[in-house]
């Protein structure tokens, strides 16, 4: 394989000990991550998602060198995570969007600072990085705040620009967009999309919110207890989680449902307006054909399968 | 480069974290020169107690007040050394608990570094600088005819006292990976055995003398070489030449407590969120 990250039957396993009652205490493993195996190439985009509690962050602290798998084989660029931490560190960058990497109490611009003498960034460079995601990220006003002053939005991408600073190879974003408005939201994808682009950044981003998936990633792996249920493109999800679309025609006046349009199957109708769904990998260009020909069509639409839909059934048909 | 040796990596990593708090704490001066000021009053209380012990009765288990001013301001320097450069660890087991000690361990600095330097507070200079005091007053007045050796000695003294309480702060922060309110009993080690410390051991029962000298060997940052100095015996009856050993039970701790750090770090398993 020649991958950039590489998981190979990687799991991770936790012993939890449990209060049951007075001194008493039970054991037992959460299998957080269940062998799982995948490569991303030098310079991909791929998102990682899957429902609570299904191993996504526990992998991305694997991923980093914070926790060591308990089996299972486990490279980034060559390096073995938990292994070479330090040396790690300086290759990959990291966003959790639950707690920040920068020091509390200081303002970003001391942060900075900091990161670049920790990182040794050369100062050409450090200029350069820092004025791009002052300018991109809009920082300007917020660099002489104390990072405990932030909201929690401004906080992320001043979390963000600081991962990015050493030019990292990698950069695993944990939940980036949570809590963000829709204008810091498209702020933060447009700029990963740049970073991604122009410098060859390798990202792997897990999030809840399926538009960021859909903005940014040709790939998606999704989890689910611990093992990986599906790894390819998102139309291919929609393929999988039965996924259908969707043919919205008005007609010239109310009728009943339309039967007998092949393939298809009316689901609703308001007035002139009628839903008629069908599989997402079928043509649509039949269906329309046989509703143009027999039916009084004033205007039609075909409605994508809506990803959220696709992703919750696909959790639910697993018993989540 | 420097990543190849874990030491200087080390080093590097703590002088750039202390060097960005300094700045910070130098951003507002009159609050550092206050709090610095009222470290230095609530740590000299301790000696304000003694003074007025003293103007009571005239020795303390034996010993002149110099003499006590000698143990005591000895076992604060000690104190104070290893308080400003690694007093901020004990907040590792909070950082354990809700999880923030992961962003360390994405830096590509050594964590014991980024730990040690947390928050460094200049203004425990407080405590050094009256321990200073305390102490050049005692030198100045107990009645030992100083030499260069002797000089020599006392500053050997000091310093393998520090490295003492480092190495107990260091094992503290390494138990609270397991334990995340470790704080306290370490807590009671440093800044409890340093008020011990503060009195002549002949106030204490053997007991507690032999467990400060063989358990948690404390009795090495001033007890034993300050006794030496005074021209006294050593209260338990041991030979002669254990009262040089500070260096090299100061170094074994250090060892001991460097272990036990790696040890905690290797069974850090995050937290759920
Ligand atoms: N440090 C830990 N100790 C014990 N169990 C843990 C630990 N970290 C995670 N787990 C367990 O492992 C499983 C996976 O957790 P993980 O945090 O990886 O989920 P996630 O996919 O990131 O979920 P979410 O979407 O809620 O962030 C959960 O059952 C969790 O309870
Ligand atoms: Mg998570």
């Amino acid at each position: 394989m020649d991958g950039f990250i590489e998981l190979d039957g990687v799991e991770k396993v936790f012993d939890v000990r449990r209060k049951a009652g007075f001194l008493r205490r039970e054991r037992h493993r959460v299998r957080a991550v269940d062998g799982i195996s995948f490569s991303v190439p030098r310079g991909g985009m791929v998102g990682y998602i899957g429902p609570n509690g299904a191993g996504k962050s526990t992998t991305i602290k694997m991923l980093t060198g914070i926790l060591t798998p308990s089996g299972g084989r486990l490279r980034v660029a060559g390096i073995d995570p938990s292994r070479e931490r330090t040396k790690l560190a300086h290759r990959i960058g990291v966003v959790f969007g639950q707690r920040t990497t920068l020091w509390w109490d200081l303002p970003l611009r001391d942060s900075y600072g900091l990161v670049r003498r920790m990182y040794r960034i050369p100062d050409g460079r450090y200029r350069a990085n820092l004025d791009r995601c002052v300018e991109l990220l809009d920082l300007g006003e917020l660099l002489d705040v104390p990072v405990r002053q932030l909201s929690l939005g401004q906080r992320m991408r001043g979390d963000i620009a600081a991962a990015l600073l050493h030019d990292p190879e990698v950069l695993y974003l944990d939940e980036p967009t949570i809590g963000l408005d829709v204008v810091s939201k498209a702020k933060v994808r447009q700029f990963l999309r740049e970073i991604n682009a122009e410098r060859g950044t390798t990202v792997l981003l897990t999030t809840h919110d399926l538009t960021d998936i859909e903005q940014l990633c040709k790939r998606v792996m999704v989890i689910d207890h611990g093992r990986l249920v599906y790894d390819g493109g998102l139309s291919g999800l929609h393929a999988t989680g039965g996924g259908e679309r969707t043919l919205v025609v008005d007609l010239e006046r109310e009728l009943p449902p339309i039967e007998d349009a092949p393939g298809a199957r009316t689901v609703k109708v308001a007035g002139p307006r009628q839903w008629l769904t069908f599989p997402a990998d079928h043509s649509a260009a039949p269906i329309v054909a046989a509703v143009a020909e027999r039916y009084p069509l004033v205007d039609l639409s075909i409605r994508e399968p809506d990803i959220e839909d696709v992703i919750a059934k696909m959790y639910a048909e697993r018993g989540v | 480069m420097a990543d190849r040796f874990p030491v200087a990596a080390g080093l590097r990593g703590y002088a750039l974290v202390v060097a960005m708090w300094v700045r910070s704490t130098m951003a507002y001066r009159a609050s550092f020169a206050m709090t610095t000021i009222g470290n230095f009053a609530a740590s000299g209380l301790d000696f304000v107690a003694i003074l007025l012990m003293f103007s009571h009765i005239d020795a303390l288990g034996g010993f002149s007040l110099a003499e006590v001013a000698l143990l005591y301001g000895a076992t604060s320097c000690s104190l104070g050394l290893a308080d400003l450069t690694l007093g901020s660890m004990d907040r590792i087991g909070r950082r354990v608990r809700d999880g923030t000690f992961d962003t360390l361990l994405v830096r590509p600095v050594p964590v014991l570094a980024q730990v040690a330097a947390d928050r460094f507070a200049l203004r425990r200079l407080g405590r050094i600088g009256q321990g200073a005091l305390v102490l050049g007053w005692g030198v100045a007045h107990v009645d030992v005819a100083w030499t260069l050796p002797k000089g020599l000695f006392t500053v050997v003294m000091v310093v393998s006292g520090a490295a003492i309480f480092a190495s107990v702060f260091i094992a503290g922060a390494a138990f609270q990976f397991w334990a995340t309110e470790a704080a306290e009993v370490q807590n009671s080690f440093t800044y409890g055995g340093s008020t011990l410390l503060q009195y002549p051991p002949t106030v204490f029962a053997t007991e507690l003398v032999r467990g400060v000298t063989f358990v948690v060997p404390l009795a090495f940052v001033n007890w034993l070489p300050a006794l030496r100095l005074l021209g006294r015996d050593n209260p338990l009856g041991l030979p002669g030449w254990v009262d040089f050993c500070g260096p090299f039970v100061a170094l074994l701790m250090l060892t001991g407590a460097g272990l036990l750090w790696r040890v905690g770090l290797r069974s850090y398993r995050s937290t759920g969120s």
